[in-house]
């Protein structure tokens, strides 16, 4: 399914608001739309929703032997996926060009800046390294997909815990998180990438851009800061020509924007901390806001077992036994084996052999003058093979009826 | 030998549901029984692909997505799974010669995936308004190793497990729609399970039924 694109009269009225320092949902050039960060019960795992934006990021881990230029050094991994339900136009496991950019994007942002202390993920040198995966789902598009995985995806990794290992001369032992707490992941620092969208040729721009605003920008400038204000990476797309003065505006913006994300992140790790240290209740059941009119929650509830012995009785007496099974082979012919009763193999056999399946008792002439039939028909078949035996010659039992539990 | 206690083991897990919480899908709603939690999203009716196109009826083409990593055989067979049901109980005639697309987001697994599953796939059904001849509803049965049936498993509960069966039970007759079997078991445990699931699935369709009426309660 492709994407409704936006018509000629929309494109002209969002530009025309645009210049008239106004945005679709009412924010303000510099606003951010509202940011919401729950967690779940497992460690790692982390949704971000920016608007209606959501993204979903679980980050696992795993031991492989290190990469042979840096053997001191744990691998870290981001996988970015745009899930078709984020969108009608992402097909599943297509490499399309947003979905490069933005994993491009986020390795450039997460890996690059090396905020994460990878020599610290080193259990054996040159051996047994941890491998940190992160996988980020995109759940829903509307616009900036690239901020809300970047604070997905830091706070998915702020958020894990890796099991604990010991190393004993050659032996490594991994405790499950029962027998050890697991271990936090040592960050230096949290990237967060702000993007500014340009507006004709660089003279309007527009923080947080939504999906409509994105369609009509001219120019999209990423940005990726920590809190200490150092620049972590610069990604300008679209081919707009920007000035000097423009790009150290916009660094000046995002900075006090990633103060106030990295705010939120650590305040949302924090809750999620003291609720489960206090053993309250936490994950992603609790911060499904109840208050709201699609929202129902109901509490556990036990399933009446009375009659339902019953019903398996009555369901097992109407309805009728299975045949009992003949477990002998019969060989009608040389080459052909037939297991179970009725089940008939109907390779190289004469029809008059499946009419004797289906009537119950013959006359005995009868069953001679079958069985110089079949004699005749190996005569003519195969020469100088074995004999039939037939192991079985009895005529398929009635069935009969299993008796009662 | 078979007789099952009304022990602990007969309850569903606390279990909600929030529909209509992503804008960009038709329908979605995310469903969760216990820790367990599944997050769907419903495309179509809409234009098909001309190698996919049914003369008569809508194509529904079901996505399940892993957390971690790529999908994979375990993945596709729930997607079949799914599909089958669905395609029971969807009135696809009514849209020939377009694409209905499902997709299914596992954000947490604690057990009873498949049947989470099943019951935010219809959730997401419902939320976009395909016409549906009936409504359905997963449950999951495991028989542990006291012969003891199990509602609404945990992961551990799985593990420790004999034989695990999971159903899509449909809401006009309690009719089973798929089923889907691991392990071992007697006839008459089967029977047992069926019975049981029916039995819990009475609660999950009155859930279905309250949440429409909360939803509907400010324009009825």
């Amino acid at each position: 399914m492709k994407e409704t694109p936006l018509s000629a009269c929309e494109r002209t009225f969002l530009l025309k608001a645009v210049e008239e320092k106004k945005r679709l949902d009412g924010r303000q050039t510099y606003d951010y739309r509202n940011i919401r960060i729950t967690f779940g019960t497992d460690y790692g795992c982390c949704t971000v929703s920016l608007g209606k934006t959501r993204v979903l990021a679980q980050v696992s881990c795993e031991l492989v032997p290190p990469k042979d230029s840096r053997p001191t050094e744990g691998i870290v991994f981001f996988n970015l996926e745009l899930s078709p339900m984020a969108s009608p136009a992402f097909q599943p496991n297509r490499q399309s060009e947003l979905l490069v950019t933005l994993n491009r994007q986020l390795e450039r942002c997460l890996r690059n800046s090396k905020c994460i202390d990878t020599e610290s993920l080193c259990v054996v040198s040159g051996e047994k390294v941890w491998q940190i995966r992160v996988d980020v789902h995109v759940l829903n598009h509307d616009g900036n997909l690239m901020d809300a995985a970047s604070i997905a995806a830091i706070s998915a990794l702020s958020h894990f815990r890796r099991p604990d290992v010991a190393i004993q001369g050659r032996d490594i032992t991994i405790f499950s998180p029962e027998e050890r707490d697991p271990v936090a992941l040592s960050i230096y620092h949290m990237p967060i990438c702000v993007s500014f969208a340009f507006f004709q040729q660089g003279t309007y721009l527009l923080v947080d851009p939504c999906e409509k605003e994105e369609q009509v920008t001219d120019g999209l400038l990423v940005i990726a800061m920590n809190k200490h204000r150092e620049i972590c990476s610069i990604q300008s797309s679209g081919g707009i020509m920007l000035l000097k003065d423009q790009v150290l505006r916009c660094s000046k913006i995002a900075s006090v924007k990633v103060s106030e994300i990295t705010d939120l992140i650590n305040k949302a790790l924090e809750n999620d901390k003291r609720v489960r240290k206090e053993g309250g209740r936490f994950g992603f059941a609790e911060s499904m806001p109840k208050e709201r009119i699609t929202a129902l929650k109901r509490d556990e509830a036990p399933v009446e077992m009375t009659g339902v012995q019953e019903m398996a009785e009555e369901f097992l007496s109407k309805g009728e036994a299975a045949p009992e099974v003949v477990s002998s082979p019969v060989i009608v012919a040389t080459g052909t084996g037939q297991l179970g009763e009725g089940v008939q193999s109907t390779w190289g056999l004469e029809e008059e052999d499946e009419e004797d399946e289906c009537q119950g008792e013959m006359d005995k002439e009868e069953k001679k003058k079958k069985k110089a039939e079949k004699d005749e028909v190996m005569v003519i078949s195969d020469s100088e093979e074995e004999e039939v035996v037939v192991l079985n010659p009895e005529a398929p039992k009635s069935k009969g009826k299993r008796p009662k539990h | 030998m078979d007789q099952i206690e009304t022990g602990s083991g007969s309850v569903l897990r606390e279990y909600g549901s929030e529909q209509n919480l992503l804008s960009k899908p038709d329908g979605s709603a995310t469903f969760l029984q216990g820790d367990t939690s599944v997050l769907a999203g419903v495309y179509g009716p809409a234009e098909v692909k001309v190698n996919k196109e049914i003369y008569d009826r809508a194509t529904l083409e079901v996505v399940v997505q892993p957390k971690v990593g790529m999908s994979s055989v375990r993945e596709r067979a729930r997607e079949q799974c799914v599909r089958e049901t669905c395609e029971a109980v969807l009135l696809s005639t009514l849209h020939p010669r377009s694409s209905l697309t499902l997709i299914l987001q596992v954000v947490h697994d604690d057990g009873s995936l498949l049947s989470c599953c099943l019951n935010a796939a219809c959730m997401a059904l419902m939320d976009a308004g395909l016409p549906m001849g009936r409504l359905f509803c997963g449950v999951t049965c495991a028989i542990d190793s006291d012969s003891q049936i199990i509602t609404d498993p945990t992961a551990q509960q799985e593990r420790e497990s004999r034989a695990l069966m999971t159903f899509a039970i449909d809401s006009k007759e309690r009719n089973v729609l798929m089923s889907s079997t691991k392990g071992s078991f007697s006839v008459k445990e089967l029977q047992q399970c069926i019975a049981l699931s029916q039995k819990a699935s009475e609660k999950i369709f009155q859930f279905y039924r309250d949440s429409v009426k909360r939803r509907y309660s400010k324009i009825l």
